[in-house]
């Protein structure tokens, strides 16, 4: 077991931290999930944390100048790079460090983005930087497009949306390609902690947001966030379809800690996932066959999932 | 001071890189950039230099890397070539506009296709833009203590800019040349400790890399323009400090035997040495010809290059670099928008020259001083005349 975990209590209802390094007054559009676990994302790490921000919809949201949404020291390079970014300040960190030109605290640094960011265009930053072994944590928020654009399919957008790059027609019934498993590629890394998170389920997204920061070594935290604009779904429901996604098995939680999968939420009573794909408008066009395609692929890979966590 | 050794330039430079105490190093290898990232390497394995070494997986994130470690306050090199260049180049552009002081040594290389790994200014030209500041070596001692100076004017806080050295590749980088190394306690009395403004700190939080509305953004790219433009006098301070204190000076243009010559050989790099060979043959033989060489490239040292350059009746600039489509090589563009409508300037004719490693020997200098004089006389129909290519 990693031994940094032992004195983390982990967060509950009661202690959930006031501070708010992230401030509201940002320009998020209304019922973003993606700022809300970003908002969680942050309550859980506090305000000993430098951010490095790929550029993506979080970073225009909350940095137009003259303005900063940011309590915490933040720093926005470029779309791809994040993870090499935060690479940087923490080796030079370290250097500075050893110099003794900065304290000896240690300081949690995190490397954040989108799907498109994360696993599209900067997939090789991050995997040289999980492959280096920095001591830092990379959080994907994952609205399942580029949406920061105008809706594009990304990597992560799952089997059959519309989107504005892979919309549905006479010959096409949207995204043809199924969600690239970014978690699974983190893991791959071989690095001690890999979690998925869902902001309706915060207080797990803090617990594992904290020990992806705890962690010595790299650690890559996979975050579901709704996207009313990009999916066409009522903003007051972005909590219902995070909620709706692990409970049809579509975006399902689990930690690998040091290889072992761990189901974080199993589902034993599984919703269709119909109860998750209708009421968001990317999916509406899509007829009984794909939705049975989607649904028996969704059911054999939570049964991978388990037979990974059944793995000793 | 030391006694002059025999000594690779690459190796040179990464021990002049040492004696900057850097505090961090990401790099991405490519030749003929190799060997001094190879010899860091090896001195922060040797533990000779206190300093991370992060063996970044392309040239993009070494830059990345760069501005992530600048952003936190360390000290930070790397160094690239050509494809590597132009791959980081997107990140050169906040590197710049956002005032990390970090020094790169770029090992001039010939851009593909097709793929050469020989020496041209294909590669920095392609970067001219991107806001850095940019000297030129001609030797080994030069590209050393340029780099030297490049960290001092770099972190200076009147300045706050990045800063490149351009040394050819292998023509400089792989060749052994006797130089004096300055030693550890004199690096150290010239290159202060780095002290940044800002730095990404919890202590101290700040917003680094915002979004810029039409608002600001003229304003942005005019305070950079500025900060660059102003940094010549804090690069010639600190040149002249160098020379006090190790005897070796430095200017922004230089001249060899260009007084009153009619004609001016315009170089950059190590080519001015077989430039300066043409030169005193072709004075020997009674020709008024003299030689002008740019170290200082970004910012463009303007009434400089004039003073020295002026009154000469024509001048034959070699550029390193064929920009396909355009009116001239950058170089003779350059000085061809210098001297426009000023009454009696010099006549500038661009001479492409030396591309993907084709040697330029002494006879093409006297080839190009010769037809820079015919057509000073009739008007060529191009501003440029590539040199050396042959018919078929």
């Amino acid at each position: 077991m990693i031994p940094e975990f032992e004195n983390f209590k982990g967060f509950k209802i009661k202690n959930i931290p006031k501070d708010e390094p992230l401030a509201p007054g940002h320009r998020a559009c209304q019922g973003c999930g993606e700022v809300l676990a970003l908002r969680m994302v942050m309550k859980a790490l506090g305000k000993n944390v430098i951010v490095c921000n790929a550029t993506g919809c979080m970073e225009i949201i909350t940095s137009p100048y003259p303005h900063t949404a940011w309590r915490v020291p933040w720093i926005h390079i470029a779309f791809e790079n994040a993870a090499a970014v935060a690479s940087g300040v923490e080796a030079g960190r370290k250097a500075l460090r050893r110099k003794g030109r900065i304290p000896k605290k240690h300081v949690d640094i995190m490397a954040v983005g989108g799907d498109g960011a994360t696993g599209d265009i900067g997939l090789q930053w991050l995997s040289g930087a999980l492959e280096r072994g920095h001591d830092f944590l990379y959080v994907c928020l994952d609205n399942e497009a580029y949406m920061n654009t105008g809706v594009q399919r990304s990597g992560c957008t799952p089997y059959g949306a519309m989107t504005t790059t892979s919309p549905p027609g006479k010959k096409s019934f949207g995204q043809v390609t199924w969600k690239k498993d970014l978690p699974a590629i983190a893991v791959a890394h071989n690095i001690p902690y890999v979690a998925t998170a869902s902001p309706a389920y915060f207080l797990d997204l803090m617990n594992k947001v904290k020990k992806a920061a705890l962690v010595k070594g790299p650690a890559y935290v996979h975050i579901y966030s709704p996207c009313p604009t990009g999916w066409g779904s009522a903003g007051e429901r972005s909590i219902e379809f995070s909620k709706l996604a692990v409970d049809t098995k579509v975006f399902p939680l689990y930690e690998v800690i040091e290889g072992r999968y761990i189901i974080s939420r199993k589902i034993k009573k599984p919703k269709p996932v119909t109860d998750y794909l209708k009421g968001q408008r990317r999916f509406r066009h899509l007829g009984e066959d794909h939705i049975s395609y989607i649904q028996k692929r969704v059911d054999a890979d939570y049964e991978k999932l388990v037979k990974l966590s059944e793995m000793v | 001071m030391a006694n002059r050794i025999g000594v690779e330039v690459s190796i040179a430079i990464a021990n002049a890189v040492k004696l900057a105490n850097v505090d961090l190093v990401a790099a991405y290898p490519i030749t003929p950039q190799t060997h001094i990232v190879e010899h860091l390497s090896e001195l922060v394995a040797n533990g000779e230099l206190d300093a991370e070494y992060v063996p970044v997986e392309s040239e993009h994130a070494a830059m990345s890397c760069c501005c992530g470690s600048s952003a936190a306050g360390a000290r930070t090199f790397t160094s690239s070539s050509s494809q590597g260049l132009s791959l980081m180049s997107e990140i050169l552009y906040p590197a710049a506009a956002m005032r990390f002081p970090i020094v790169m040594v770029v090992a001039n290389r010939a851009m593909s296709a097709p793929i050469s790994i020989w020496n041209d200014h294909q590669d920095i030209m392609v970067q001219r833009d991107v806001g850095w500041i940019q000297t030129f070596a001609e030797n080994g001692q030069e590209a050393v203590d340029l780099t030297l100076h490049a960290f001092r004017v770099a972190e200076d806080r009147r300045v706050t800019l990045p800063m490149m050295v351009n040394i050819d590749g292998f023509t400089l980088s792989h060749v052994i040349e006797p130089m004096e190394m300055m030693s550890q306690e004199e690096a150290d009395a010239y290159l202060p400790p780095f002290k940044p403004r800002y730095r990404l700190d919890p202590r101290k939080p700040v917003t680094m890399g915002p979004v810029g509305m039409p608002e600001v953004y003229t304003e942005a790219k005019v305070a950079h323009s500025e900060a660059i433009k102003k940094s010549k006098k804090v690069i010639l301070q600190g040149w002249k400090e160098f020379a006090d204190m190790f005897g070796r000076h430095y200017n922004l243009v230089e001249t060899y035997r260009s007084e009153g010559a009619e004609v001016l050989l315009v170089t950059m790099g190590s080519i001015s040495e077989t430039a300066m060979t043409a030169i005193d043959k072709m004075r020997d033989e009674g020709q008024s010809v003299g030689l002008v060489r740019i170290r200082l490239w970004r910012p463009f040292p303007g009434p400089e290059f004039r003073k020295v350059a002026g009154k000469a009746k024509v001048l034959a600039v070699v550029d390193r670099c064929l920009p396909p489509g355009a009116l001239c090589g950058p170089v003779g563009a350059e000085l061809r928008s210098l001297f426009y409508k000023i009454p009696g300037s010099p006549k500038i004719f661009s001479f492409v020259a030396g591309l993907g490693g084709r040697d330029v020997r002494v006879e093409h200098f006297e080839e190009m001083v010769d037809k820079a004089r015919a057509f000073a006389k009739r008007r060529p129909k191009e501003l440029y005349d590539v040199i050396g290519v042959r018919e078929k």
